[in-house]
């Protein structure tokens, strides 16, 4: 799945947030994301995966094989 | 109510940690499942390990049983901690130590 859909997906669930994504591989399938945001305050971790998951609509296990998460609130907040 | 349901909760019930995993604890099928056995082979938790890639219907029943579109999948008491990442990081933050602990899991 390309970077670009990935980061598209990405910010329409998360607007204000702060997005980098890597691809690990090379090939289009490994990829590491961190995602700074305010609306992870307050939620475990496995939550704020949940919501990133949510906002990647499915195709998580599908189209994209592997997203190594980092999720983070704003340090300035 | 769904047997694969049923067994992933007496499953995840019955054993303090459980591993959904690719591959066994002796011989991981995938780097991400191998991270979490070495993070808790390193911290000396025995655990049960479940290999998903022998069992098509647990492989899709974990998934829709914590929510989570992924493997590796860790139980603590029951309870759904984390993938890879997550127990990484918790692992690095002693979060995981604690926690294992706290479960009476690890000792003091």
């Amino acid at each position: 799945m390309p970077k670009h859909e990935i980061e598209s997906l990405l910010r329409e669930s998360f607007p204000d947030a702060e997005i980098d994504i890597k691809d690990l591989a090379g090939d289009n399938d490994h990829f590491q994301a961190t995602i700074v945001s305010n609306s992870f305050a307050g939620k475990t971790r496995v939550q704020q995966h949940q919501m990133v998951y949510q906002a990647l609509q499915g195709k998580m296990g599908a189209e994209l094989h592997a997203l190594a998460l980092k999720t983070e609130i704003p340090l300035d907040n | 109510m769904d047997s694969v349901q049923e067994r992933i909760k007496n499953d995840v019930t019955n054993n303090s940690v459980v591993l959904y995993m690719k591959g066994t604890s002796q011989m991981p099928q995938c780097g991400f499942s191998a991270v979490v056995v070495q993070i808790l082979n390193t911290l000396g938790v025995p655990f049960k390990d479940v290999n998903v890639l022998e069992d098509v219907e647990v492989r899709q029943g974990i998934k829709d049983y914590s929510n989570w579109p992924t493997i590796p999948q860790l139980y603590i008491n029951g309870e759904f901690v984390g993938g890879c990442d997550i127990v990484r990081e918790m692992y690095q933050a002693g979060e995981l130590q604690a926690l294992l602990k706290e479960k009476g899991i690890l000792s003091k």
